[in-house]
């Protein structure tokens, strides 16, 4: 059995794929234009011909799609196949507000098995793997994806959806499954309970985790890979463009492999929209490449991410891109340096003499913004000696000043007096006179 | 070594007195009180009746308490009284970590030292020093 899923396209020589790339978003644009009114007039606005795209880099000159826009087209105004070609439609949850709605044609979700099964591949799996999908099944793409991609692969899925965790277990043991497809918390979650049953990892067959859908630290992926036994593939993907299976990570652990034959995604500066230099971080900007029932042009996903530079190990030439270290949302500009909360919890993370948990207060002091971090020092710190607590201040103060390029006042706090996480725990205090916002 | 109670607070309003709040409805009698004090934390260093108790409720109220072992000795209240006694435990090569001092009527005075090295206390007391005991200064856990 081969290594890779589509050996032809993902091993395919760069050049090659950029020719494949260039045929395919002449005919993406054109397919827009033609058949979505809002592009019609957005490209006709801005005086653009999609007729003539001469290379890769004329993406450029198109505009953006945006979230909002999505919304607005509410539920399937941005089809560009007739009704009776969709086959399916999944929608965010609108918890945010209005939902949006993505829908599917035969082929888009034959491509969206595709590019999950590469995954699978890359974990060594293949038609012998036993394939549990605990993601939600539903109008939430992560069920349904990871559904279809072990499909794809020939693996035998075993469609559980989320919850009745004991349940999950059981099978897993009973059934000698080899791949998990879940979030990185319920993994966490799933390893616990197997502890907290008297059971031995040693008794199941599991050898990969495939896990994303929430943000996961460099330390609790090691945990669940140490805890789980297992090789971890970090997944990529948002409902708007596809669902899970747009970049996922192979062996060798350092970046995920972004299905360049059929996204192409530039990173942009998020303040100034210009492209970045290659190998520093930005928003993630895709563009359907084959898509047929709702295709976008230069999509915004507000993920936070890099090009990992080189070539990579496994053999796979299509790019990668870094883990997303947050939002552009979540993102502060604080004296004109952009700062991402992720960052600091990084580096509270590494502190084992603090909990974990933190808050930043920003405020005003004459004309700058002023940066405090809020943490508590962990039940065992030795605080009797205030030069103990000094040393820790300074220690933390210059971890966070290499780390953000800005100074950041560390005040201690006592315990359980800063806000615990259930889901969304308040880890900002904006108290700035004049909020710079993206 | 005699146990003190040691309790991190914020430099906020309220907050000492919720400290000392928590250990009186405890029924714990405290009878020295130091701070070391910051800008926006203070360390509150404290002799009170059962030092381990105390520690526990002021965790369970939510504070940051421990028991910390110092070294308490009693000097004669003269001049000279504390600086015979530092220039003895420079000359062991100790450090101190902080100190502070109380009188307990008119003829001495009790200094208590946070010395890292365990040795000070035997060597104090080979050296004549009145090194004082747990039980003298509050009511033993």
């Amino acid at each position: 059995m081969s290594k890779y899923y589509q050996e032809e396209i993902e091993c395919m020589e760069h050049s090659k794929l950029e020719e494949l790339q260039l045929e395919r978003l002449r005919d993406v644009v054109v397919r827009c234009y033609e058949n979505i009114p809002l592009y019609k007039q957005r490209f006709d606005e801005a005086g653009l011909d999609p007729y003539h795209i001469e290379a890769l880099e004329d993406i450029r000159k198109f505009p953006f799609t945006v979230k909002q826009d999505m919304r607005d087209a509410y539920p399937f105004g941005l089809f560009a196949v007739p009704r009776s070609e969709c086959v399916r439609v999944h929608a965010s949850s609108g918890t945010t507000g209005q939902a949006t709605v993505v829908g599917y044609t035969k082929n888009d979700l034959g491509v969206w098995g595709d590019c999950f099964a590469r995954g699978i591949y890359m974990l060594g799996g293949g038609e012998d793997s036993v394939v549990q999908v605990a993601y939600g099944y539903g109008l939430f793409t992560g069920g349904l994806g990871a559904h279809a991609g072990a499909e794809a692969a020939g693996a035998m899925v075993v469609p559980m959806s989320t919850g009745n965790t004991k349940r999950q277990i059981q099978i897993m043991k009973d059934f000698g499954v080899t791949i998990l497809c879940c979030t990185p918390s319920y993994a966490l979650l799933i390893a616990d309970t197997i502890v907290e049953m008297g059971l031995d990892m040693n008794d199941f067959k599991l050898n990969g985790v495939i896990l994303g859908a929430e943000p996961c630290s460099e330390a609790m992926r090691e945990e669940i890979r140490q805890k789980l036994h297992v090789q971890y593939c970090d997944v990529y993907g948002l409902s708007e463009i596809m669902g899970p299976g747009v970049a996922m990570e192979c062996e060798a652990a350092n970046g995920l492999h972004l299905c360049e034959d059929q996204f192409l995604a530039e990173i942009v500066n998020p303040d100034t929209l210009e492209p970045v230099p290659d190998g520093e971080y930005g928003e993630l900007v895709i563009t359907t490449l084959t898509r047929e029932c709702t295709p976008l042009i230069r999509y915004r996903t507000r993920d936070l991410t890099r090009f990992v530079p080189g070539e990579c190990s496994c053999g796979r030439t299509h790019k990668k891109i870094d883990r997303i270290i947050g939002r552009t949302d979540d993102m502060l500009i604080i004296r004109g340096v952009n700062v991402f909360p992720s960052q600091i919890e990084q580096v509270v993370a590494s502190f084992d003499e603090i909990t974990p948990h933190y808050q930043i207060v920003l405020s005003t002091k004459g004309t700058l913004d002023q940066i405090e971090l809020r943490v508590e020092t962990a039940p065992d710190f030795p605080f009797d000696e205030v030069r103990a607590l000094e040393d820790l201040q300074k220690r933390l103060a210059a971890a966070l000043k290499s780390n953000l390029q800005i100074a950041v006042k560390i005040k201690f706090c006592e315990p359980k007096s800063i806000e615990r996480s259930e889901g969304k725990a308040k880890r900002i205090i904006d108290l700035r006179e004049v909020k710079q916002q993206n | 070594m005699i146990e003190q109670l040691t309790v991190l607070i914020q430099n906020e309003k309220g907050r000492l007195s919720g400290l000392c709040r928590t250990l009186a409805d405890a029924d714990i009698n405290m009878h020295d009180l130091f701070i070391a004090d910051t800008s926006d934390f203070g360390v509150v260093r404290v002799f009170c009746d059962t030092p381990q108790a105390a520690a526990k409720k002021l965790d369970e109220a939510g504070y940051r308490a421990s028991v910390t072992k110092v070294l308490a000795v009693r000097v004669p209240n003269e001049p000279g009284g504390l600086a015979h006694l530092l220039e003895s435990i420079e000359e062991m090569g100790a450090n101190i970590e902080y100190g502070y001092c109380f009188s307990r009527g008119e003829a001495t005075a009790i200094d208590v030292l946070k010395v890292v090295d365990p040795t000070v206390e035997g060597k104090l007391v080979q050296a004549g020093f009145d090194v004082v005991a747990a039980e003298e200064v509050y009511k033993l856990d």
